[in-house]
Protein backbone atom coordinates (compact mmCIF):
# COMPACT_ATOMS: atom_id res chain seq x y z
CA UNK A 1 0.00 0.00 0.00
CA UNK A 2 1.35 3.64 -1.12
CA UNK A 3 0.09 6.51 1.60
CA UNK A 4 0.55 10.25 0.28
CA UNK A 5 0.79 12.91 2.81
CA UNK A 6 0.50 16.65 2.32
CA UNK A 7 3.23 19.20 3.73
CA UNK A 8 3.18 22.63 4.02
CA UNK A 9 5.20 25.20 5.53
CA UNK A 10 3.87 27.81 7.52
CA UNK A 11 5.08 29.98 10.41
CA UNK A 12 5.39 28.10 13.46
CA UNK A 13 2.92 27.43 15.87
CA UNK A 14 4.60 29.63 18.78
CA UNK A 15 5.40 32.65 16.79
CA UNK A 16 3.36 35.69 17.46
CA UNK A 17 2.65 36.98 14.15
CA UNK A 18 3.03 40.57 12.99
CA UNK A 19 1.21 42.45 10.67
CA UNK A 20 2.88 44.65 7.55
CA UNK A 21 1.88 48.13 8.24
CA UNK A 22 0.65 48.54 4.83
CA UNK A 23 -1.61 45.80 5.29
CA UNK A 24 -0.15 43.24 2.53
CA UNK A 25 0.03 40.69 4.70
CA UNK A 26 2.31 39.29 7.30
CA UNK A 27 5.49 39.80 8.22
CA UNK A 28 7.15 36.16 7.06
CA UNK A 29 10.79 37.30 6.40
CA UNK A 30 13.04 36.68 9.23
CA UNK A 31 10.67 34.60 10.90
CA UNK A 32 10.80 31.19 11.95
CA UNK A 33 8.82 28.40 9.76
CA UNK A 34 8.12 24.80 10.36
CA UNK A 35 5.82 22.06 9.18
CA UNK A 36 1.76 22.59 9.40
CA UNK A 37 1.35 21.23 13.84
CA UNK A 38 -1.67 19.17 11.19
CA UNK A 39 0.62 18.25 8.60
CA UNK A 40 3.33 16.58 10.93
CA UNK A 41 0.30 14.49 12.76
CA UNK A 42 -0.38 13.23 8.79
CA UNK A 43 3.63 12.20 8.70
CA UNK A 44 3.53 10.65 11.89
CA UNK A 45 0.45 8.60 11.03
CA UNK A 46 1.77 7.44 7.87
CA UNK A 47 5.06 6.62 9.18
CA UNK A 48 3.58 4.24 11.85
CA UNK A 49 1.58 2.60 9.58
CA UNK A 50 4.85 1.86 7.44
CA UNK A 51 6.59 0.69 11.10
CA UNK A 52 3.64 -1.70 11.88
CA UNK A 53 3.94 -3.32 7.96
CA UNK A 54 0.66 -1.51 7.16
CA UNK A 55 1.82 0.49 3.88
CA UNK A 56 5.18 -0.06 2.04
CA UNK A 57 5.87 3.33 0.85
CA UNK A 58 5.12 6.43 2.20
CA UNK A 59 5.36 10.01 -0.19
CA UNK A 60 5.62 13.46 0.82
CA UNK A 61 4.10 16.17 -0.99
CA UNK A 62 4.85 19.75 -0.85
CA UNK A 63 3.25 22.61 -3.04
CA UNK A 64 5.86 25.50 -2.23
CA UNK A 65 8.47 27.96 -2.88
CA UNK A 66 12.45 26.61 -2.44
CA UNK A 67 12.43 26.89 1.65
CA UNK A 68 9.66 24.33 1.46
CA UNK A 69 12.46 21.98 0.81
CA UNK A 70 13.08 21.68 4.92
CA UNK A 71 9.49 20.84 5.42
CA UNK A 72 10.10 17.96 3.01
CA UNK A 73 13.76 17.48 4.42
CA UNK A 74 12.03 16.99 8.17
CA UNK A 75 9.21 14.26 6.64
CA UNK A 76 11.69 12.57 5.34
CA UNK A 77 13.63 12.21 8.58
CA UNK A 78 10.48 11.54 9.71
CA UNK A 79 10.96 8.65 7.54
CA UNK A 80 8.99 9.12 4.37
CA UNK A 81 10.65 7.30 1.72
CA UNK A 82 10.77 10.06 -0.76
CA UNK A 83 9.17 13.21 -1.65
CA UNK A 84 7.85 15.77 -4.31
CA UNK A 85 8.32 19.25 -4.09
CA UNK A 86 6.02 21.28 -6.52
CA UNK A 87 7.83 24.67 -6.82
CA UNK A 88 5.64 28.04 -6.88
CA UNK A 89 7.17 31.39 -5.19
CA UNK A 90 3.24 32.75 -5.06
CA UNK A 91 1.43 30.74 -2.14
CA UNK A 92 -1.28 28.85 -4.00
CA UNK A 93 -4.88 28.93 -2.80
CA UNK A 94 -6.71 25.28 -1.81
CA UNK A 95 -8.55 24.90 -4.91
CA UNK A 96 -5.17 25.08 -6.80
CA UNK A 97 -3.35 23.10 -3.92
CA UNK A 98 -6.29 20.17 -4.64
CA UNK A 99 -5.70 20.50 -8.52
CA UNK A 100 -2.18 19.69 -8.55
CA UNK A 101 -2.47 17.24 -5.13
CA UNK A 102 -5.22 15.67 -7.65
CA UNK A 103 -3.09 15.15 -10.18
CA UNK A 104 -0.20 13.70 -7.97
CA UNK A 105 -2.80 11.30 -6.65
CA UNK A 106 -3.24 10.24 -10.01
CA UNK A 107 0.12 9.68 -11.13
CA UNK A 108 0.89 8.72 -8.50
CA UNK A 109 -1.93 5.99 -7.09
CA UNK A 110 -1.87 5.90 -3.28
CA UNK A 111 -4.49 4.36 -1.55
CA UNK A 112 -4.36 6.62 1.44
CA UNK A 113 -3.71 10.69 0.99
CA UNK A 114 -3.21 12.14 4.35
CA UNK A 115 -3.52 15.47 5.31
CA UNK A 116 -3.70 17.98 7.75
CA UNK A 117 -7.43 19.39 8.84
CA UNK A 118 -6.13 22.64 8.61
CA UNK A 119 -2.93 25.19 8.11
CA UNK A 120 -2.60 27.11 10.27
CA UNK A 121 -1.99 30.35 8.32
CA UNK A 122 -4.77 30.30 6.01
CA UNK A 123 -7.11 28.41 8.65
CA UNK A 124 -8.90 27.69 5.65
CA UNK A 125 -9.37 23.76 6.43
CA UNK A 126 -10.46 23.61 2.62
CA UNK A 127 -7.62 21.49 0.79
CA UNK A 128 -9.05 17.95 1.81
CA UNK A 129 -12.01 18.10 1.29
CA UNK A 130 -11.86 19.96 -2.18
CA UNK A 131 -9.03 16.91 -3.42
CA UNK A 132 -11.49 14.49 -2.39
CA UNK A 133 -14.27 16.10 -4.16
CA UNK A 134 -12.05 16.54 -7.47
CA UNK A 135 -10.98 12.73 -7.41
CA UNK A 136 -14.55 11.56 -6.79
CA UNK A 137 -12.65 10.12 -3.54
CA UNK A 138 -13.96 9.63 -0.11
CA UNK A 139 -13.29 11.34 2.46
CA UNK A 140 -12.91 11.39 6.26
CA UNK A 141 -11.83 14.83 7.81
CA UNK A 142 -10.65 15.32 11.10
CA UNK A 143 -9.82 11.97 12.18
CA UNK A 144 -8.43 11.16 15.52
CA UNK A 145 -8.23 7.27 14.77
CA UNK A 146 -7.75 5.51 11.98
CA UNK A 147 -7.83 1.68 11.56
CA UNK A 148 -6.68 0.53 8.29
CA UNK A 149 -8.09 -2.55 6.00
CA UNK A 150 -6.82 -3.45 2.75
CA UNK A 151 -9.59 -1.81 1.03
CA UNK A 152 -11.31 0.48 3.65
CA UNK A 153 -10.46 2.56 6.19
CA UNK A 154 -12.58 2.86 9.59
CA UNK A 155 -12.21 6.63 10.39
CA UNK A 156 -13.46 7.91 14.13
CA UNK A 157 -13.58 12.10 13.51
CA UNK A 158 -14.09 14.86 15.75
CA UNK A 159 -17.00 16.41 15.55
CA UNK A 160 -19.00 19.26 16.76
CA UNK A 161 -21.70 16.44 18.61
CA UNK A 162 -18.73 14.25 19.39
CA UNK A 163 -16.66 11.43 17.89
CA UNK A 164 -18.36 10.18 14.82
CA UNK A 165 -17.74 6.60 12.83
CA UNK A 166 -17.58 6.25 9.10
CA UNK A 167 -16.33 3.10 6.93
CA UNK A 168 -14.16 4.61 3.57
CA UNK A 169 -13.68 2.73 0.47
CA UNK A 170 -10.16 3.36 -0.68
CA UNK A 171 -8.28 4.93 -2.18
CA UNK A 172 -9.25 8.12 0.26
CA UNK A 173 -8.56 11.78 1.24
CA UNK A 174 -8.38 11.32 5.01
CA UNK A 175 -7.27 14.77 7.53
CA UNK A 176 -5.98 14.21 10.73
CA UNK A 177 -7.00 16.05 13.63
CA UNK A 178 -4.71 16.93 16.77
CA UNK A 179 -5.40 13.71 19.22
CA UNK A 180 -4.41 11.36 16.23
CA UNK A 181 -1.11 10.87 17.56
CA UNK A 182 1.90 12.72 18.84
CA UNK A 183 4.52 13.18 16.07
CA UNK A 184 7.84 12.06 17.33
CA UNK A 185 11.32 13.91 17.85
CA UNK A 186 13.73 13.53 15.03
CA UNK A 187 16.60 12.30 16.15
CA UNK A 188 20.27 13.25 14.47
CA UNK A 189 20.87 10.21 12.36
CA UNK A 190 17.27 10.18 10.64
CA UNK A 191 17.77 13.85 10.02
CA UNK A 192 21.33 12.62 8.37
CA UNK A 193 19.67 9.88 6.56
CA UNK A 194 16.95 11.80 5.25
CA UNK A 195 19.75 14.21 3.59
CA UNK A 196 20.38 11.48 1.03
CA UNK A 197 16.65 10.66 -0.01
CA UNK A 198 15.37 11.81 -3.01
CA UNK A 199 12.86 14.90 -3.54
CA UNK A 200 11.34 14.94 -6.75
CA UNK A 201 11.41 18.60 -8.56
CA UNK A 202 7.78 19.59 -10.36
CA UNK A 203 5.57 22.67 -10.84
CA UNK A 204 2.21 23.07 -12.04
CA UNK A 205 3.03 23.48 -15.68
CA UNK A 206 4.77 20.28 -15.61
CA UNK A 207 2.17 18.79 -14.19
CA UNK A 208 -0.44 20.76 -16.30
CA UNK A 209 -2.56 22.10 -13.55
CA UNK A 210 -3.86 25.56 -14.57
CA UNK A 211 -4.17 27.91 -11.22
CA UNK A 212 -8.34 27.99 -9.93
CA UNK A 213 -10.27 30.75 -9.68
CA UNK A 214 -8.69 32.37 -6.75
CA UNK A 215 -9.83 34.97 -3.71
CA UNK A 216 -7.79 38.40 -4.12
CA UNK A 217 -6.51 39.10 -0.70
CA UNK A 218 -7.19 43.14 -0.53
CA UNK A 219 -6.14 43.49 3.18
CA UNK A 220 -4.22 42.44 6.49
CA UNK A 221 -5.39 43.87 9.82
CA UNK A 222 -5.32 43.28 13.59
CA UNK A 223 -8.05 42.05 14.83
CA UNK A 224 -10.60 44.28 17.03
CA UNK A 225 -8.68 44.48 20.19
CA UNK A 226 -10.52 44.33 23.16
CA UNK A 227 -10.19 46.83 26.09
CA UNK A 228 -8.07 46.05 28.48
CA UNK A 229 -9.15 44.30 31.61
CA UNK A 230 -8.90 44.52 35.26
CA UNK A 231 -7.34 42.86 38.69
CA UNK A 232 -9.66 42.44 41.20
CA UNK A 233 -8.37 41.00 44.76
CA UNK A 234 -10.88 38.66 45.87
CA UNK A 235 -13.97 36.62 45.11
CA UNK A 236 -15.97 39.39 46.70
CA UNK A 237 -14.95 41.79 44.32
CA UNK A 238 -15.25 39.59 41.10
CA UNK A 239 -18.81 38.58 42.10
CA UNK A 240 -19.51 42.08 42.98
CA UNK A 241 -18.28 43.11 39.75
CA UNK A 242 -20.26 40.54 37.71
CA UNK A 243 -23.55 41.31 39.33
CA UNK A 244 -22.80 44.89 38.69
CA UNK A 245 -23.07 43.87 35.01
CA UNK A 246 -26.23 41.84 35.32
CA UNK A 247 -23.79 38.40 34.66
CA UNK A 248 -24.96 36.94 37.42
CA UNK B 1 -27.02 42.74 -9.73
CA UNK B 2 -29.16 40.54 -7.97
CA UNK B 3 -28.14 38.28 -5.75
CA UNK B 4 -29.78 34.80 -4.50
CA UNK B 5 -28.58 32.84 -1.34
CA UNK B 6 -28.84 29.04 -0.49
CA UNK B 7 -28.18 28.29 2.77
CA UNK B 8 -27.31 24.94 3.98
CA UNK B 9 -29.27 23.95 7.22
CA UNK B 10 -27.03 22.54 10.19
CA UNK B 11 -29.09 19.49 11.73
CA UNK B 12 -28.76 16.69 14.32
CA UNK B 13 -31.48 14.23 15.52
CA UNK B 14 -34.29 15.74 13.95
CA UNK B 15 -33.74 19.27 15.10
CA UNK B 16 -32.21 22.72 13.80
CA UNK B 17 -28.86 23.70 14.89
CA UNK B 18 -28.80 27.43 15.93
CA UNK B 19 -25.65 27.39 13.76
CA UNK B 20 -28.46 27.72 10.93
CA UNK B 21 -30.20 30.93 11.91
CA UNK B 22 -26.65 32.58 12.32
CA UNK B 23 -25.91 31.26 8.94
CA UNK B 24 -29.05 33.54 7.94
CA UNK B 25 -27.91 36.85 9.78
CA UNK B 26 -24.95 36.66 8.01
CA UNK B 27 -26.76 36.61 4.50
CA UNK B 28 -28.95 39.02 5.52
CA UNK B 29 -25.88 41.42 5.31
CA UNK B 30 -25.46 40.68 1.72
CA UNK B 31 -28.67 41.71 1.14
CA UNK B 32 -30.49 39.43 -1.24
CA UNK B 33 -33.11 39.24 -3.15
CA UNK B 34 -33.97 35.99 -1.62
CA UNK B 35 -32.91 33.60 1.34
CA UNK B 36 -33.70 30.02 0.71
CA UNK B 37 -32.53 27.08 3.21
CA UNK B 38 -32.01 23.74 2.15
CA UNK B 39 -32.53 21.08 4.40
CA UNK B 40 -31.15 17.63 3.86
CA UNK B 41 -32.60 14.69 6.03
CA UNK B 42 -34.19 11.63 6.08
CA UNK B 43 -37.75 11.43 6.94
CA UNK B 44 -37.41 14.31 9.66
CA UNK B 45 -36.62 16.72 6.99
CA UNK B 46 -40.48 18.20 7.02
CA UNK B 47 -39.87 18.96 10.96
CA UNK B 48 -36.75 20.29 10.74
CA UNK B 49 -37.66 22.31 7.06
CA UNK B 50 -40.58 23.83 9.15
CA UNK B 51 -38.40 24.98 12.23
CA UNK B 52 -36.24 26.67 9.38
CA UNK B 53 -39.48 28.64 8.01
CA UNK B 54 -39.91 30.59 10.96
CA UNK B 55 -36.22 32.31 11.03
CA UNK B 56 -36.65 35.84 10.08
CA UNK B 57 -35.52 36.83 6.28
CA UNK B 58 -36.07 33.49 5.11
CA UNK B 59 -38.24 33.19 1.84
CA UNK B 60 -38.03 29.45 0.98
CA UNK B 61 -37.18 26.22 2.62
CA UNK B 62 -36.49 23.01 0.77
CA UNK B 63 -36.30 19.42 2.04
CA UNK B 64 -35.32 16.59 0.07
CA UNK B 65 -36.26 13.53 2.30
CA UNK B 66 -33.75 10.41 1.77
CA UNK B 67 -33.00 7.61 3.73
CA UNK B 68 -29.22 8.75 2.67
CA UNK B 69 -29.09 11.83 4.34
CA UNK B 70 -29.51 10.44 7.24
CA UNK B 71 -26.20 11.11 8.19
CA UNK B 72 -24.45 14.11 7.11
CA UNK B 73 -21.24 13.01 4.89
CA UNK B 74 -20.07 15.07 2.55
CA UNK B 75 -19.52 12.77 -0.12
CA UNK B 76 -23.58 12.02 -0.19
CA UNK B 77 -24.58 15.95 0.25
CA UNK B 78 -22.04 17.88 -1.61
CA UNK B 79 -23.15 16.91 -4.73
CA UNK B 80 -26.75 17.32 -4.15
CA UNK B 81 -26.05 20.67 -2.77
CA UNK B 82 -24.17 21.45 -6.14
CA UNK B 83 -26.97 20.50 -7.96
CA UNK B 84 -29.99 22.82 -6.10
CA UNK B 85 -27.51 25.76 -6.60
CA UNK B 86 -27.43 25.14 -10.53
CA UNK B 87 -31.06 24.50 -10.56
CA UNK B 88 -31.70 27.32 -8.67
CA UNK B 89 -29.83 29.97 -9.87
CA UNK B 90 -28.03 30.86 -6.83
CA UNK B 91 -25.31 33.11 -6.84
CA UNK B 92 -24.04 32.10 -2.76
CA UNK B 93 -24.22 28.88 -1.26
CA UNK B 94 -23.75 29.35 2.56
CA UNK B 95 -22.91 26.39 5.38
CA UNK B 96 -22.34 27.50 9.30
CA UNK B 97 -18.75 26.91 10.28
CA UNK B 98 -19.42 23.62 12.58
CA UNK B 99 -17.51 20.29 11.81
CA UNK B 100 -20.53 19.65 9.06
CA UNK B 101 -19.75 23.13 6.90
CA UNK B 102 -16.14 22.75 7.14
CA UNK B 103 -16.34 18.85 6.05
CA UNK B 104 -19.30 19.82 3.31
CA UNK B 105 -18.53 23.22 2.17
CA UNK B 106 -15.04 22.94 0.44
CA UNK B 107 -16.38 19.72 -0.97
CA UNK B 108 -19.46 21.87 -2.62
CA UNK B 109 -17.27 24.66 -3.69
CA UNK B 110 -14.87 22.31 -5.80
CA UNK B 111 -17.78 20.50 -7.90
CA UNK B 112 -18.82 24.00 -8.31
CA UNK B 113 -15.56 25.14 -9.54
CA UNK B 114 -15.02 27.91 -7.12
CA UNK B 115 -12.82 29.29 -4.23
CA UNK B 116 -14.10 29.47 -1.29
CA UNK B 117 -14.70 31.53 2.33
CA UNK B 118 -14.11 30.17 5.47
CA UNK B 119 -15.19 31.86 8.26
CA UNK B 120 -16.91 35.42 7.22
CA UNK B 121 -16.80 36.92 10.12
CA UNK B 122 -18.64 40.40 8.27
CA UNK B 123 -19.82 41.26 5.11
CA UNK B 124 -18.45 44.32 2.88
CA UNK B 125 -20.10 43.88 -0.31
CA UNK B 126 -21.53 41.03 -1.84
CA UNK B 127 -18.47 39.48 -2.89
CA UNK B 128 -15.31 40.86 0.05
CA UNK B 129 -15.26 39.54 3.19
CA UNK B 130 -13.27 39.78 6.22
CA UNK B 131 -12.01 36.40 7.56
CA UNK B 132 -9.74 35.53 10.67
CA UNK B 133 -5.81 33.82 9.82
CA UNK B 134 -3.42 32.70 11.91
CA UNK B 135 -5.46 31.69 14.72
CA UNK B 136 -7.96 35.40 14.81
CA UNK B 137 -4.57 37.11 15.05
CA UNK B 138 -5.17 38.80 11.82
CA UNK B 139 -8.18 39.55 9.57
CA UNK B 140 -7.88 39.22 6.16
CA UNK B 141 -9.93 40.86 3.68
CA UNK B 142 -10.72 38.90 0.42
CA UNK B 143 -12.88 39.33 -2.80
CA UNK B 144 -14.18 36.47 -4.33
CA UNK B 145 -14.54 36.51 -8.22
CA UNK B 146 -18.25 37.69 -9.16
CA UNK B 147 -18.45 35.73 -12.25
CA UNK B 148 -19.14 32.53 -9.98
CA UNK B 149 -20.98 30.85 -7.36
CA UNK B 150 -19.99 32.29 -4.05
CA UNK B 151 -19.52 29.44 -1.40
CA UNK B 152 -18.41 30.12 2.06
CA UNK B 153 -18.73 29.14 5.79
CA UNK B 154 -19.81 31.74 8.10
CA UNK B 155 -18.40 31.97 11.37
CA UNK B 156 -20.91 32.23 13.85
CA UNK B 157 -19.70 33.50 16.92
CA UNK B 158 -19.53 36.67 14.71
CA UNK B 159 -23.25 36.87 13.79
CA UNK B 160 -26.59 36.48 16.55
CA UNK B 161 -29.33 34.29 15.14
CA UNK B 162 -31.22 35.56 13.44
CA UNK B 163 -34.81 36.20 15.15
CA UNK B 164 -38.10 34.04 14.94
CA UNK B 165 -41.55 34.84 13.73
CA UNK B 166 -41.39 34.02 9.69
CA UNK B 167 -43.29 32.08 8.26
CA UNK B 168 -41.45 31.24 4.84
CA UNK B 169 -42.90 28.55 2.26
CA UNK B 170 -41.94 25.29 2.53
CA UNK B 171 -41.40 22.86 -0.61
CA UNK B 172 -40.29 19.35 -0.94
CA UNK B 173 -36.98 19.50 -3.58
CA UNK B 174 -35.78 16.16 -5.70
CA UNK B 175 -32.31 15.78 -6.03
CA UNK B 176 -31.92 12.79 -8.19
CA UNK B 177 -28.31 12.54 -7.44
CA UNK B 178 -26.57 9.03 -7.36
CA UNK B 179 -25.80 8.22 -3.89
CA UNK B 180 -21.98 6.92 -3.88
CA UNK B 181 -21.70 3.97 -1.35
CA UNK B 182 -17.99 4.84 -0.94
CA UNK B 183 -18.58 6.24 2.59
CA UNK B 184 -20.51 4.61 5.09
CA UNK B 185 -21.98 5.68 8.28
CA UNK B 186 -21.17 3.59 11.27
CA UNK B 187 -21.55 5.14 14.85
CA UNK B 188 -21.62 8.77 16.81
CA UNK B 189 -20.82 8.15 20.51
CA UNK B 190 -22.06 11.37 21.52
CA UNK B 191 -21.88 12.73 25.58
CA UNK B 192 -25.54 13.60 26.99
CA UNK B 193 -25.66 16.25 29.46
CA UNK B 194 -28.49 18.35 30.73
CA UNK B 195 -26.39 21.01 30.67
CA UNK B 196 -26.69 24.11 28.21
CA UNK B 197 -25.01 23.45 24.63
CA UNK B 198 -21.27 24.94 24.35
CA UNK B 199 -21.76 26.89 21.50
CA UNK B 200 -25.07 28.73 22.24
CA UNK B 201 -24.91 28.85 26.16
CA UNK B 202 -24.85 32.86 26.77
CA UNK B 203 -22.38 31.23 29.82
CA UNK B 204 -19.39 29.23 29.84
CA UNK B 205 -17.29 28.12 32.20
CA UNK B 206 -14.20 26.32 31.69
CA UNK B 207 -10.87 24.39 32.82
CA UNK B 208 -7.53 23.67 32.02
CA UNK B 209 -4.83 21.76 32.74
CA UNK B 210 -4.50 23.91 35.73
CA UNK B 211 -7.68 21.46 37.04
CA UNK B 212 -5.15 18.52 36.94
CA UNK B 213 -7.06 15.34 36.48
CA UNK B 214 -10.76 14.12 35.35
CA UNK B 215 -12.15 13.31 38.80
CA UNK B 216 -11.28 17.47 39.85
CA UNK B 217 -13.32 18.38 36.77
CA UNK B 218 -16.45 17.56 38.79
CA UNK B 219 -16.00 21.08 40.89
CA UNK B 220 -16.18 22.81 37.36
CA UNK B 221 -19.57 21.02 36.11
CA UNK B 222 -20.53 21.58 40.26
CA UNK B 223 -19.82 25.30 39.77
CA UNK B 224 -20.98 25.32 35.49
CA UNK B 225 -24.56 24.18 37.19
CA UNK B 226 -24.89 26.31 40.39
CA UNK B 227 -24.96 29.73 37.57
CA UNK B 228 -26.89 27.58 34.77
CA UNK B 229 -23.18 27.51 32.66
CA UNK B 230 -22.28 25.38 29.67
CA UNK B 231 -18.93 24.18 30.55
CA UNK B 232 -15.64 24.26 27.96
CA UNK B 233 -11.83 23.22 27.93
CA UNK B 234 -8.23 23.73 27.21
CA UNK B 235 -6.84 21.35 24.63
CA UNK B 236 -4.57 20.62 27.44
CA UNK B 237 -7.55 19.09 29.26
CA UNK B 238 -8.98 17.17 26.50
CA UNK B 239 -5.98 15.55 25.82
CA UNK B 240 -4.83 14.82 29.13
CA UNK B 241 -8.38 12.79 28.95
CA UNK B 242 -9.64 15.11 31.60
CA UNK B 243 -13.10 15.35 29.31
CA UNK B 244 -14.10 14.47 26.18
CA UNK B 245 -13.38 16.41 22.67
CA UNK B 246 -16.27 18.33 21.83
CA UNK B 247 -15.73 20.11 25.47
CA UNK B 248 -12.22 22.09 23.23
CA UNK B 249 -12.59 25.74 22.38
CA UNK B 250 -10.26 27.30 20.26
CA UNK B 251 -8.57 27.82 16.88
CA UNK B 252 -9.28 24.03 16.57
CA UNK B 253 -12.45 23.35 18.57
CA UNK B 254 -15.27 25.44 19.10
CA UNK B 255 -15.33 28.87 18.65
CA UNK B 256 -18.04 30.72 20.97
CA UNK B 257 -19.15 33.97 21.79
CA UNK B 258 -21.18 33.62 25.76
CA UNK B 259 -22.01 37.12 27.40
CA UNK B 260 -19.69 35.40 29.77
CA UNK B 261 -16.74 33.35 29.85
CA UNK B 262 -14.88 32.38 33.06
CA UNK B 263 -11.93 29.88 32.83
CA UNK B 264 -9.93 28.11 35.17
CA UNK B 265 -6.45 27.06 35.04
CA UNK B 266 -6.17 28.20 31.68
CA UNK B 267 -2.90 29.96 30.37
CA UNK B 268 -3.97 31.74 27.04
CA UNK B 269 -2.49 30.37 24.63
CA UNK B 270 -3.19 32.03 21.09
CA UNK B 271 -4.99 28.82 19.84
CA UNK B 272 -6.87 28.93 22.75
CA UNK B 273 -8.26 32.53 23.00
CA UNK B 274 -9.04 32.15 19.37
CA UNK B 275 -11.88 30.50 20.24
CA UNK B 276 -13.03 33.17 23.03
CA UNK B 277 -12.00 36.60 21.40
CA UNK B 278 -15.89 36.72 20.79
CA UNK B 279 -17.23 36.69 24.74
CA UNK B 280 -18.56 39.43 26.05
CA UNK B 281 -16.82 39.18 29.27
CA UNK B 282 -14.21 37.34 30.21
CA UNK B 283 -12.94 36.30 33.50
CA UNK B 284 -9.65 34.54 34.27
CA UNK B 285 -9.03 32.66 37.49
CA UNK B 286 -4.91 31.59 37.38
CA UNK B 287 -2.43 31.02 40.22
CA UNK B 288 0.20 32.64 37.99
CA UNK B 289 0.39 36.41 37.45
CA UNK B 290 1.86 36.74 34.30
CA UNK B 291 -0.36 34.09 32.48
CA UNK B 292 -1.49 35.47 29.23
CA UNK B 293 -4.57 34.87 29.80
CA UNK B 294 -4.68 37.88 32.08
CA UNK B 295 -3.29 40.22 28.80
CA UNK B 296 -7.44 39.30 26.99
CA UNK B 297 -9.46 39.06 30.49
CA UNK B 298 -11.66 41.45 31.70
CA UNK B 299 -11.85 40.39 34.72
CA UNK B 300 -8.53 38.80 36.55
CA UNK B 301 -8.07 36.66 39.46
CA UNK B 302 -4.77 35.31 40.66
CA UNK B 303 -5.26 32.53 42.56
CA UNK B 304 -5.27 28.59 43.15
CA UNK B 305 -8.89 27.56 41.80
CA UNK B 306 -9.49 25.08 44.43
CA UNK B 307 -9.43 27.85 46.80
CA UNK B 308 -11.55 29.86 44.84
CA UNK B 309 -14.38 27.87 43.57
CA UNK B 310 -15.62 27.17 46.52
CA UNK B 311 -15.41 30.78 47.68
CA UNK B 312 -17.30 31.55 44.36
CA UNK B 313 -19.99 28.89 45.24
CA UNK B 314 -20.82 30.35 48.69
CA UNK B 315 -20.77 33.96 46.79
CA UNK B 316 -23.41 32.99 44.36
CA UNK B 317 -25.55 31.29 46.63
C1 LIG C 1 -2.00 23.44 15.93
C2 LIG C 1 -2.42 23.70 17.33
C3 LIG C 1 -3.76 23.88 17.60
C4 LIG C 1 -4.20 24.09 18.91
N1 LIG C 1 -5.53 24.29 19.13
C5 LIG C 1 -5.95 24.54 20.40
C6 LIG C 1 -7.34 24.79 20.69
O1 LIG C 1 -8.20 24.74 19.81
N2 LIG C 1 -7.68 25.06 21.98
C7 LIG C 1 -6.77 25.11 22.99
O2 LIG C 1 -7.16 25.35 24.14
N3 LIG C 1 -5.47 24.87 22.74
C8 LIG C 1 -5.04 24.58 21.47
N4 LIG C 1 -3.71 24.32 21.27
C9 LIG C 1 -2.82 24.15 22.43
C10 LIG C 1 -2.32 25.46 23.03
O3 LIG C 1 -1.14 25.86 22.36
C11 LIG C 1 -1.97 25.23 24.53
O4 LIG C 1 -1.03 24.20 24.63
C12 LIG C 1 -3.17 24.88 25.39
O5 LIG C 1 -4.23 25.79 25.15
C13 LIG C 1 -2.77 24.92 26.84
O6 LIG C 1 -3.85 24.53 27.66
P1 LIG C 1 -3.92 25.04 29.18
O7 LIG C 1 -3.96 26.50 29.21
O8 LIG C 1 -5.01 24.27 29.83
O9 LIG C 1 -2.57 24.44 29.77
P2 LIG C 1 -1.25 25.18 30.25
O10 LIG C 1 -0.72 26.07 29.22
O11 LIG C 1 -0.39 24.13 30.80
O12 LIG C 1 -1.75 26.12 31.41
C14 LIG C 1 -2.24 25.67 32.63
C15 LIG C 1 -2.47 26.91 33.48
O13 LIG C 1 -3.08 26.52 34.68
C16 LIG C 1 -2.57 27.33 35.71
N5 LIG C 1 -2.79 26.58 36.96
C17 LIG C 1 -2.24 25.40 37.32
N6 LIG C 1 -2.72 25.00 38.51
C18 LIG C 1 -3.59 25.95 38.91
C19 LIG C 1 -4.40 26.11 40.06
N7 LIG C 1 -4.43 25.19 41.04
N8 LIG C 1 -5.18 27.21 40.15
C20 LIG C 1 -5.17 28.15 39.17
N9 LIG C 1 -4.42 28.04 38.07
C21 LIG C 1 -3.64 26.96 37.93
C22 LIG C 1 -1.13 27.54 35.37
O14 LIG C 1 -0.64 28.71 35.99
C23 LIG C 1 -1.21 27.66 33.85
O15 LIG C 1 -1.35 29.01 33.44
C24 LIG C 1 -3.26 24.11 19.97
C25 LIG C 1 -1.91 23.93 19.69
C26 LIG C 1 -1.48 23.72 18.39
C27 LIG C 1 -0.03 23.51 18.13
Amino acid sequence: MKVLVSVKRAIDYNVRIQIKSDGSGVVTDGVKHSMNPFDEIAVEQAIRWKEAGLCDEVVAVTIGPDAAGEQLRSALAFGCDRAIHVKTEEPVQPLTAAGVFKAIAENEQPQVFLMGKQAIDDDASQTGPMTAALLGWPQATFASSIELADDSARVTREVDAGLETLDVDLPAVITTDLRLNEPRYLKLPNIMKAKKKPIESSSLDELGVAPAAALESLKTAPPPQRESGVRVESVDELVAKLKEKSLL
Amino acid sequence: MSYKILIIADHLQGALNESTARTIACAQQIAPDAIDVLVLADDGAAAIAAEAARIDGVATVYHADDAAHAHPTAAVLAPRIAAAVERGGYSHVLGPNTTFGKDLMPRVAALLGAPMVTDIMAVHTPHEFDRPIYAGNAVNTVAAPADRVLVASVRCASYPAAAGGNEAAIEPLELDVEVPSHTRFVGLEQQTSDRPDLQTAPKVVSGGRGVGSEENFRIIYNFADKIGAAVGASRAAVDAGYVPNDMQVGQTGKIISPTLYICFGISGAIQHLAGIKDAGTIVAINKDEDAPIFEIADIGLVGDLFDIIPELERAVG
